[in-house]
């Protein structure tokens, strides 16, 4: 056991207030475990996204449909590097696939995980951009020629009849992947609502709140990213595709904030003998991050920003602008939704008589230094991805072109 | 109806019972023989099914238990890391509930700091329950903690991952990280002890008798007796995890 460790336990333990369990002190599962799930809720709400456009055949959003799809693959591969940094042996990581216990909700998280990134995201990206990594190799020398014949598998017809067979690919495994994106994020809610012992997560609303919520920031971060791209590249951003954009989030705050209501009201109303040091949690611990940051900055002012901007004559300008922030503090809610869930489940003792703290370290495993990284990892995974495989439609004829002019 | 004895009934009677008393002279020993050859070599673990009791009416709060933990078990000495620990509960005549644990009851406890009036104190030593359907090995992903066959709830060192699921699934806070091996860590009820016939130490060293020890079922220990002139409750038994830590004179207050 390290000093600093020993020095951060008794911080903790001089913050504790009325009883805690002895073992409690210690908080387990550190931001690490905060960005897990928001992660893998942008990926699943990205890719839904996404399916939009290509099953129920929503025009207006296709500008964003590649770049959702190369967002969600970009998060999907950063998800699970905090479990894997968290573990007190990352070596034995792998025991989860070759020793699942059956009985485990997390064990199955390896094989979800699997089927989401080979079955679905890589399998559609790959039929969805097939025909263009054929055209773009031809007209190219030199490092990207080969990338993109790496990346098309060798692959060369271009026929009409080879096109439409891709298109079809691309539909049915889209019908595959919008179930297999709720139960991305949905199993991670069941991961947290399943523990009996926790009052706080034991919720069997969690996986679709959850599920909701990943909705809401998938749109918003492809919203902010197709905003920021189109600037980068000096492209006119498409008023209807954003006008949709803002829509759909809307929604889906709308749905989001409505469960998180039930289950609040739910609580309140059966009042069990958790109740108390939850209220005690929420109106101490948690007053900031709760509702200042995630119900009044993060989910109702975007909804009101949102809803004003799409339904009143704003010049385009200013209608963007709103989005973009609207979208921004959706980001920074959902985060917070994530801290209160994981951070606030581990802060009241199960003895249910006491509240202990976190103090994050800036250094360190599981430090804010590390957190920072792991969110700023996926856009440089993802800016990588918008050079190999371009997502812009103006893009197909010359990839680099539009690629050099992002950078 | 009753066997009638006559003479010579009885003077064969008679003559069996010596013939009978050597022969039970003789195979007693070969069976005791026998039986601690076996133990020695081979401990049969299904066989037990280990349980422990404890009569809060007798704890006085004086931390043994907790110090013999500690040394019996390698557990580290910061009061972060307990395989056992005691609490104290004062209810106060107003109705409030104060507990407490100062480093989990290790040193014994204050005095009360408070002037109010008192209705009960108590103490109440806690530990791994060892669930009969221990939700921390239904969640654990690789199946480093498991059930014993013996019923005594185990971690395999050399499996566990640190992903601390476990820790979050148990109701009752018995588990850590220990920071040493960077696993799961808990009471075993000193499993090393208890398969050669020992007691475990927070037992072995209560000078009060307040831990019981045993196993349920036919087998004859303390703990039978116990269960039998005591009226047992669990802890937490709305959680459905159904211990095998039976306390006697539990209250109320306590979770």
């Amino acid at each position: 056991m390290t000093p600093e460790h020993l020095a951060q336990l008794e911080a903790a333990l001089a913050q504790v207030s009325g009883f805690v369990y002895p073992n409690e002190v210690e908080l387990h599962w550190s931001i690490l475990i905060v960005i897990y799930p928001y992660l893998t809720g942008l990926v699943a709400g990205a890719f839904i996204l996404a399916s939009l456009e290509r099953v129920f055949n929503v025009k207006e959003i296709q500008p964003t449909y590649r770049l959702a799809l190369l967002t969600a693959l970009a998060f999907l591969i950063v998800a699970p590097m905090p479990l894997q940094a968290h573990l007190g042996h990352p070596e034995r990581a792998f025991e989860i696939f070759l020793t699942p216990n059956p009985s485990s909700a997390m064990a199955m998280f390896g094989f979800v995980y699997a089927w989401y990134l080979m079955v679905v995201l890589l399998l559609e990206i790959w039929f969805e951009y097939r025909a263009d990594l054929v055209r773009w190799r031809q007209n190219e020398k030199g490092v990207m020629k080969l990338v993109h014949w790496l990346v098309s598998l060798g692959s060369r017809d271009v026929s009409p009849a080879a096109c439409a067979f891709d298109r079809k690919a691309v539909q049915f495994i889209t019908i595959v992947g919008i179930p297999s994106a709720f139960l991305l994020h949905g199993y991670v809610g069941f991961i947290f609502g399943s523990v009996k012992a926790n009052p706080w997560w034991s919720s069997v609303l969690m996986p679709i709140v959850f599920l909701f919520s990943a909705i809401v920031s998938g749109i918003s971060l492809v919203l902010l990213i197709y905003y920021v791209t189109s600037l980068m590249r000096r492209k006119e951003l498409d008023m209807k595709c954003l006008n949709t954009l803002a829509s759909f989030l809307l929604y889906a705050l709308i749905i989001d904030i409505s469960l998180e209501a039930l289950d609040f009201i739910h609580r309140l109303y059966e009042s069990e003998e958790s109740i108390e040091i939850l209220e005690r949690l929420i109106f101490t611990k948690l007053f900031l991050s709760l509702t200042i940051v995630q119900i009044l900055i993060g989910t109702i002012g975007p909804m009101v920003m949102l809803a004003f901007a799409r339904f009143s004559a704003l010049p385009d300008e200013l209608k963007r602008m709103i989005y973009f922030i609207a979208a921004l503090l959706v980001q920074v809610g959902i985060f917070s939704t994530r801290w209160n869930v994981v951070i606030g489940g581990q802060l009241f003792s199960k003895s249910l008589r006491g509240l202990t703290a976190y103090k994050l370290e800036l250094g360190g495993q599981e430090g804010l230094l590390v957190a920072l990284g792991l969110l700023v990892l996926p856009f440089l995974i993802l800016a990588l991805l918008f050079k190999i495989l371009p997502p812009w439609k103006d893009a197909e004829t010359s990839p680099e072109q539009s690629a050099a002019q992002l950078t | 109806m009753p066997k009638t004895y006559n003479r010579r009934d009885v003077l064969e009677e008679l003559l069996k019972l010596p013939s009978a008393t050597v022969l039970l002279g003789v195979i007693g020993p070969v069976k005791v023989l026998a039986a601690t050859h076996t133990d020695d070599d081979q401990y049969e673990p299904t066989e037990h099914n280990y349980a422990m009791g404890i009569r809060v009416d007798k704890c006085i709060g004086c931390g043994k238990c907790v110090q013999a933990c500690k040394i019996e078990n390698d557990v580290p000495q910061e009061p972060f890391y307990f395989r056992t620990w005691v609490e104290r509960y004062i209810v106060y005549a107003d109705g409030e509930v104060e507990v407490d644990s100062p480093e989990g009851g290790i040193d014994g406890f204050p005095p009360v700091a408070s002037d109010k009036e008192i209705l009960r104190t108590f103490f109440v030593p806690k530990l791994c329950n060892h669930c009969d359907n221990p939700p921390c090995v239904q969640v654990c992903p690789v199946g480093a903690t498991f059930k014993s066959q013996d019923g005594v709830v185990l971690v395999d060192n050399d499996y566990c991952i640190g992903c601390r699921y476990c820790i979050q699934a148990c109701p009752y806070g018995a588990r850590f990280l220990n920071p040493q091996t960077r696993t799961a860590d808990k009471c075993t009820f000193c499993y090393h002890r208890i398969t050669k016939g020992l007691l475990p130490a927070c037992v072995e060293v209560c000078p009060t008798q307040a831990r019981v020890f045993g196993e349920i079922g036919d087998r004859s220990t303390p703990l039978n007796r116990m269960m039998r002139m005591s009226h047992l409750e669990v802890l937490k038994p709305h959680m459905h995890t159904e211990p095998k830590v039976f306390y006697s004179a539990l209250d109320g207050e306590v979770r």
